[in-house]
């Protein structure tokens, strides 16, 4: 009996190392190494011709507050908060809709906006710049009704570049609110108006506060890649705007600045850490966020 | 189109109105990107006659079908490993006790809470320092570790759903632990798993920023010769090629959703991270 037992938890061990060996051992290989040593690398110097020189130094993280990343900085801040601004305000109702329909309905609704993003978003992004063009089609058409004299410059504009990430991660911050949106049990709802609130007290009272998990959801959906997706930027802003992704990029291609590219890169790790920290405090679910 | 609804409310007029406009506006550019691809001039900004000629430049194009295969090759590899690693790492972790497991945990959700230009750059810096030539095993390692969370995820809400009382039964019955997984623990996640799967083939046949911190100058990808022809300004080709992979996407999603019955569930669960 005893010799019985002994071997089943030899057993059990071997298919528990079995089952959990490749995962740590991935995650510690190719996610928790390359990110230490992403952040060594952020102290080392840049020597000649690209070259990493091992000498520790706190200049890339100095270089950071000077004045012409600052202008980066704020450009990714702008867009990403505009961006985020108009994901959540126009998203919210379009999930708060889609709760309210059948769930055949709602399925095909939720699939006709995802498949755009699902195929190459990249050349479909491409599309705004034959839209947004000087002679493009809504400068030619709004010409034509008369309600414009001279075509208006779109392109290459902060508006491009947000209306461009607007539509790239819209579809993906729908999702988390229209769970929590579906979760809310429209009995509190009743209750609310039962006990005298009007719908706008409500909304504000009882939905907003219950569904504010979605919310900060999409926001992180939103705001996290719109920071580091540099390929809207670089399509539609030209060469006009530069958000924290494009900079990072180059400075690991063009400018061979591997320290100081990392530095950047673990700065936005952490500002983004953080916003992850206070929406599982918040009690948020990582879950959610794939 | 809602439930137990006689006459439509003025709000709901208005709520389908909404949702119509968003769409609209979600479709214009895809509708332009396909009408364009039937386009004369190869100059992208002026419409000038209709032609099919860009579709058969596009099937006459050896280089792009090889890329075509290097891109199938990457997302089918990093799939399977994918799969299997989270799959097991999944069920394993639930009864699991390690020191550091937490951490692990953790570290695994990274790759989607993390910008991909971070994961990228973290990945390229641990290559290079380690000595390791950039090439189809560097992509192969970074599209993996990206898509590991996704099917982590799916399989372990569909573990959450699962009694743990059949597993122990089947082992009581005396079942080894292996049988037990095929034939209990597997047919059980088996959705979240094709879920995941599917999921993360889309997401590695899409895959630009990882790919591009890890390859070669000899290695490209489909994504990275949309981009770099992007770049140079889009030509009908290009135009022609993602109507074929939209179409293609279109499809499988369908058959896909007919097959599993059409509810947002299941598209929560093929949802493509950003």
């Amino acid at each position: 009996m005893k010799k019985g037992k002994e071997k089943k938890t030899a057993k059990a061990k071997i298919s528990a190392i079995v089952m959990n060996g490749p995962i740590v051992i991935w995650s510690v290989l190719f996610i928790l190494i390359p990110v230490g040593v992403l952040v060594v690398m952020s102290f080392m110097t840049k020597g000649p011709l690209g070259i990493i020189v091992y000498r520790p130094t706190l200049a890339n993280y100095k270089a950071i507050l000077s004045p012409v990343y600052g202008n980066v900085v704020r450009q990714s801040v702008v867009i990403a908060f505009w961006t985020t601004l108009l994901t959540v305000l126009l998203g919210y109702p379009f999930a708060a809709i889609m709760s309210k329909m059948r769930a055949k309905y709602s399925g095909i609704v939720m699939l006709l906006l995802m498949i755009p993003m699902w195929v190459s978003g990249l050349v479909i992004i491409y599309s705004f710049v034959i839209l947004f063009n000087q002679s493009g089609l809504i400068n030619t058409l709004l010409l034509k009704i008369g309600l414009i004299r001279k075509p208006s410059k779109m392109l290459y504009t902060n508006f491009s570049v947000i209306v461009g990430m607007f539509y790239m991660f819209m579809p993906f911050a729908v999702l988390p609110m229209y769970s929590s949106i579906e979760k809310l049990d429209p009995a509190l709802i009743e209750a609310s108006k039962d006990l005298g609130a009007g719908p706008v007290r409500t909304f504000f009272k009882v939905t907003l506060p219950l569904t504010s998990p979605g919310i900060f959801a999409a926001v992180i959906l939103t705001f996290i890649p719109c920071i580091g997706y540099y390929m809207v930027t670089d399509m539609l802003g030209g060469g006009t705007s530069m958000m924290a992704g494009n900079l990072i990029y180059r400075q690991f291609t063009i400018a061979s600045n591997w320290p100081f590219g990392a530095a950047l890169a673990v700065i936005l790790a952490a500002v983004i850490l953080i916003m992850v920290l206070i929406y599982t405090r918040l009690g948020g679910s990582l879950d959610d966020l794939g | 189109m809602y439930p137990n609804n006689q006459k439509k409310t003025g709000k709901q007029i208005a709520g389908e109105v909404y949702t119509a406009l968003l769409l609209i506006f979600i479709y214009v550019p895809v509708g332009v990107m396909i009408a364009f691809s039937f386009n004369n001039s190869r100059v992208n900004m002026v419409w000038s006659g209709f032609t099919l000629k860009y579709y058969r430049q596009l099937f006459q194009d050896s280089e792009l079908w090889h890329i075509f295969g290097i891109t199938l090759f990457i997302a089918l590899i990093a799939t399977v490993l994918a799969v299997f690693i989270a799959t097991l790492g999944a069920v394993g972790f639930r009864k699991a006790k390690f020191p550091g497991k937490k951490l692990i945990e953790q570290s695994v959700y990274f790759p989607i809470v993390l910008p991909e230009i971070v994961l990228g750059a973290a990945l390229l810096l641990m290559f290079t320092t380690a000595g390791f030539t950039l090439g189809l095993a560097t992509i192969i390692i970074g599209n993996t570790t990206l898509l590991l969370p996704y099917v982590f995820i799916t399989v372990k809400a569909r573990l959450v759903g699962m009694d743990p009382a059949i597993e122990e039964a089947s082992l009581d019955l005396g079942a080894d632990r292996f049988y037990t997984f095929m034939h209990i623990t597997l047919p059980a996640i088996g959705p979240g798993v094709v879920s995941g799967a599917f999921m993360s083939f889309s997401l590695a046949l899409d895959e630009l920023i990882v790919t591009s911190f890890l390859t070669s100058a000899d290695i490209t990808t489909l994504p990275i010769k949309v981009y770099s022809m992007v770049k140079k300004g889009v030509t009908p080709e290009i135009n022609a090629l993602t109507t074929i992979i939209f179409l293609i996407c279109m499809a499988g999603v369908l058959v896909y959703l007919i097959r599993n019955g059409m509810t947002v569930r299941h598209l929560k669960q093929t949802q493509r991270g950003a």
